[in-house]
């Protein structure tokens, strides 16, 4: 094959400079599959599955959230200024401004998560593993669309130096990478990024009668092109409506309730994800048919996903039981329409590194993750939403489920005795 | 049990009395249904484990007179297992019947289509290092150019020179070829066209000691037929197995069927039974494939002696190590032995004819084959008179076993002791464009990502590639579901690499050996070594003992 004698050609020498070794490798074996065969002790065949395939499974389950977030990002901008508000209004505006906000986060996220890897991997000597391959598709989509760079470039740096090369690599972390990045996000700038204004991009602040603030891309880039087409543009002089909030459905069902959230959203806006919220998270059917894809690829654990809904519904139908306050009184099944408890249970409890590696401890852990998860969306104070919490309270547990699973199968085979 | 179910009815009862619920009932006119429907439930669930108890305290007691109760349906009700439990066909006694659902077929073109004779093979070589422990330089007591019987003594190991291992054929000993650090490799034999025997002269089974029995298979060369699990080794001279394992198939890709050496030889198998059962203190058992037709009056059926199980599901429900599993674990502490139907025939004509006999019927297969068939020939067997003639075009691969515990050989090699397979497969030394996004050639996969698991019956060429790169491990419950056996392969396989001992032996190392966790490295998705692994693992217990 002429394409592969080429970049033979081009490879850089290992010894000379490890730093172009590695990233040369790295893309060459993304082209190429190596030639490698099996030694002559051992299996002869190998299965045609490899980390590379697997990991990619993932991120292709997940492109519609991506295709969908970016058109969110727009929707809930316009709806702030009251234009468009229409689903399929204003459809270029809307997809011009979830572009501009999304790639700058996207591309950030590769630079640093990658940039790390790659130096770890040239400094340790072996390949670049393909961990970040979904850690970097999930950070994207589980931010705020309105945050800014410099923080999502530290909590990027953080969760992949700490959280992993720390450790040792992919396969050796503890805790989930995405959502470490996301914690340290939550954690280390709570008064930047809380309260109802980060749901909502393009505004300065979300007070009634603030301007857009629109940068060159709207103004010059994608407004003459509009131009040009004979489509509306971006109105630099747009303002937020009256009474706009930008809070989600969690938020105000912690202030009153299911009767709040029903008065600002309809059941149908939330299930099919036009509401405020972190990109990716909002919208349950393109979700659901991620999380199918990769039930029916066998790549994600069934048994994680469906105790994790079972310990959700059965605790928020104790809630239900004990109705102390109105959050507490939201009906249980709607619980599942708010808030990010399916993009949680397809995409971040299912990592097969952080979670319980036995089928029994699968089983408690994510029913494990579904109770606490509840409780902390339910009755915590400060924060209306408790998969991220949960889930990395429970990696830290995962390896203690597991080594109880382990005693149990010790002892079974030390009674035969 | 009981007890349990009391106190809980009674807690339940005493909760339902504080509350205002019930003194609402006993007020209010209208009685309170979920409160007498949680007391008719406790006092249901009351009577039956009453009623359960005193069933089981029936069988208890029935059993302290010696009936079976597992044979006959004993008691009142029927048991979870035969009520929802697989149903066990009639033949197969209770207990005995093992439906595997784990596991994992590949299948592979290059199945044997037919029986040819002999096939022009004449060089044969034993292999001392076919068996784990041995010395690295055994006593050689032939030299090249002597004439040798079949069954005449070819070397021993000096640690334990009572145990002799003698020739299959017979013919000139050609050459002795020396390995690494002059070890001994392979002593090569050129073949009489007509086999003769070393006659022994044969104890009575019925009558003799176990102590002669044991002398006579030691001097016969027979005692290096049976294999000691944990650690696949030669059992030590006064090693008394708890049980005798005998799997009669397998069920490894393209794998050679018993059947055939079975028919010709029923006689000495039956014979090598009785032998067996005079060797342990425990039984013979024996797994028969359910997945033929009409099991009951298969070949192995007709085998009386032993305790026969029958086991269905997908490879590697053949091994006799998943078979032990699911017949009568192995301990901790305690030993077991295990033999296959070609080890059972040379047993067996020892004791009928005082002759070692080794016929075997050798697969050719695999895609690199250009006519599969199956060759009778004797143990041992040139590599490249079996495939002479019979290879296709390429860079081939020839491998001394199955694709997943065999050893890739030359031509110029010889098949090891107990291999009854070659199969040859082209090397996949080539670079795939975006092989890992979109594979252009169809490869034997587990994974639903391929489109080929909706065509469960397509056959693969499959190729010695490795369809990625190495790696650590990442994904779990992928061993589990390839492994029909209450184990943690990957668990273990962590606790070899950081030779926690107490952690290898409870996670069962000593169940294993590398043919039952080769289907595992087969699926690896890190692409990790697993067989080696676990020899490294069962060298290391070894050596501790």
């Amino acid at each position: 094959m002429g394409l592969v004698d080429f970049f033979k050609k081009i490879e850089p020498d290992k010894k000379k400079s490890p730093y172009l070794h590695t990233t040369y490798d790295a893309f060459f074996t993304f082209l190429f599959t190596p030639n490698a065969v099996t030694k002559p002790g051992g299996v002869h065949m190998r299965d045609g599955m490899d980390l590379k395939r697997t990991m990619v499974h993932v991120v292709l389950a997940m492109q519609l959230c991506y295709v969908f977030g970016t058109y969110n990002i727009g929707h809930q901008h316009f709806a702030a200024m009251g234009q468009f508000t229409g689903i399929f209004e204003g459809f270029h505006l809307k997809l011009a401004h979830g572009l501009i906000q999304l790639l700058p986060i996207f591309i950030w996220t590769h630079i640093i998560g990658l940039g790390i890897e790659f130096f770890f991997a040239a400094k340790k000597g072996h390949a670049v593993e393909e961990g970040f391959l979904v850690s970097g598709a999930l950070i994207p989509l589980i931010m705020p669309p309105d945050i800014p760079i410099w923080i999502l470039c530290v909590s990027v740096a953080f969760a992949v130096i700490i959280g992993k090369e720390a450790f040792g690599g992919t396969g050796m972390n503890i805790w989930n990478i995405a959502l470490l990045a996301r914690v340290f996000v939550f954690f280390a700038y709570p008064t930047t990024i809380a309260g109802d204004e980060v749901w909502v991009s393009g505004f300065a602040s979300l007070a009634e009668g603030s301007a857009v603030d629109y940068g060159w891309a709207h103004t010059g880039l994608f407004n003459s092109l509009f131009e040009m087409m004979g489509l509306a543009t971006f109105d630099t002089a747009a303002t937020v409506v009256d009474g706009y909030s930008g809070a989600t459905p969690l938020a105000l069902a912690y202030q009153g309730g299911w009767e709040n959230v029903t008065e600002h959203f309809t059941v149908a806006q939330m299930f099919w994800g036009t509401i405020p919220g972190s990109i990716g998270e909002t919208s349950k059917p393109f979700i659901l048919i991620g999380a199918a894809i990769l039930l029916v690829t066998g790549i994600a654990s069934w048994r994680i996903m469906f105790s994790m809904f079972l310990g959700a519904a059965s605790m928020a139908f104790v809630m239900n039981l004990w109705g102390a306050t109105p959050f507490m009184e939201v009906p249980w099944m709607y619980q599942f329409y708010m808030g990010s408890f399916f993009f949680a249970m397809a995409f971040m409890a299912t990592d097969p590194v952080t979670a319980s590696g036995t089928n029994t401890g699968k089983w408690i852990y994510g029913f494990g993750i579904g109770v606490i998860g509840m409780i902390i969306r339910v009755l915590n104070p400060a924060y209306p939403e408790g998969w991220m919490l949960a889930i990395l309270f429970l990696n830290t547990f995962a390896p203690l489920i597991d080594h109880y699973v382990l005693e149990s199968n010790i002892k079974k085979r030390l009674a035969r005795a | 049990m009981k007890s349990l179910t009391v106190r809980l009815t009674a807690l339940l009862g005493c909760v339902l009395l504080s509350t205002e619920g019930f003194s609402q009932a006993s007020t209010a006119a209208s009685p309170n249904y979920l409160l007498w429907s949680l007391i008719v439930v406790g006092i249901l669930i009351l009577v039956a484990a009453i009623i359960s108890l005193s069933d089981n305290l029936l069988q208890i007691e029935a059993e302290k007179h010696g009936v079976n109760t597992e044979e006959d349906d004993f008691g009142l009700f029927p048991s979870l297992s035969s009520m929802f439990g697989k149903t066990a066909p009639k033949y197969a006694g209770k207990g005995k019947y093992h439906k595997l659902s784990k596991g994992f077929d590949i299948k592979l073109v290059g199945a044997s289509t037919g029986v040819t004779d002999h096939a022009g093979v004449t060089r044969f070589a034993v292999k001392p290092q076919n068996f784990n422990g041995m010395s690295p330089i055994p006593k050689v007591v032939v030299e090249a150019g002597d004439e040798v019987k079949a069954g005449d003594v070819i070397y021993f190991d000096k640690k334990v020179p009572n145990v002799q291992y003698v020739s299959p054929v017979s013919g000139e000993i050609v050459e002795v070829v020396r390995g690494a650090k002059r070890s001994i490799a392979e002593i090569v034999i050129l073949a009489d066209k007509e086999n003769t025997y070393a006659q022994h002269e044969t104890p009575n089974v019925e009558t003799a000691s176990r102590e002669d029995l044991v002398n006579y298979m030691m001097a016969s060369g027979a005692w290096s037929l049976l294999n000691q699990r944990p650690f696949d080794i030669v059992p030590a001279e006064d090693a008394i197995p708890k049980n005798i394992f005998i799997s009669t198939f397998s069920s490894a890709p393209l794998a050679v069927d018993m059947s055939l050496i079975a028919k010709e030889n029923i006689t000495a198998l039956q014979k090598a039974i009785d032998v067996l059962t005079k060797l342990t203190p425990g039984k013979v058992y024996l797994g028969l494939d359910a997945k033929v037709e009409d099991p009951k009056s298969s070949v192995f059926g007709s085998l009386t002696g032993a305790e026969k199980h029958w086991f269905a599901g997908k490879h590697p429900y053949g091994n006799v190590g998943v078979q032990i599993h699911h017949m009568a674990p192995i301990a901790n502490g305690t030993t077991v032995w295990t033999l296959g139907v070609n080890e059972m025939v040379t047993l067996g004509h020892l004791f009928l004819s005082g002759e070692y006999k080794t016929p075997r019927y050798v697969a050719v297969t695999g895609a690199g084959v250009t006519k599969p068939v199956t060759v009778k020939t004797y143990q041992g067997a040139n590599v490249g008179d079996l495939v002479a003639n019979n290879l296709n075009e390429g860079n081939n691969r020839i491998i001394a076993g199955d694709v997943l515990t065999g050893q890739a050989v030359e031509a110029s090699e010889y098949l090891n002791f107990k291999d009854s397979q070659v199969t040859v497969l082209s090397e996949g030394d080539y670079y795939e464009l975006f092989g890992w996004l979109l594979p252009i050639n169809p490869r034997p996969s587990i994974s639903r990502t391929f489109p080929a698991f909706l065509m469960p019956n397509f056959e693969f060429e499959g190729d010695t590639n490795t369809h990625g790169e190495s790696r650590a491990f990442v994904v779990s419950g992928q061993y589990e579901s390839v492994l029909p056996m209450d184990i943690y392969p990957q668990y273990l396989m962590k606790a070899i690499m950081t030779g926690d001992f107490e952690k290898m032996e409870g996670l069962g190392i000593n169940e294993l050996s590398e043919e039952d966790v080769a289907l595992c490295e087969f699926v690896c998705t890190s692409k990790q070594p697993l067989q080696s692994i676990l020899r490294d693992g069962l060298d290391m217990m070894q050596e501790q003992l």
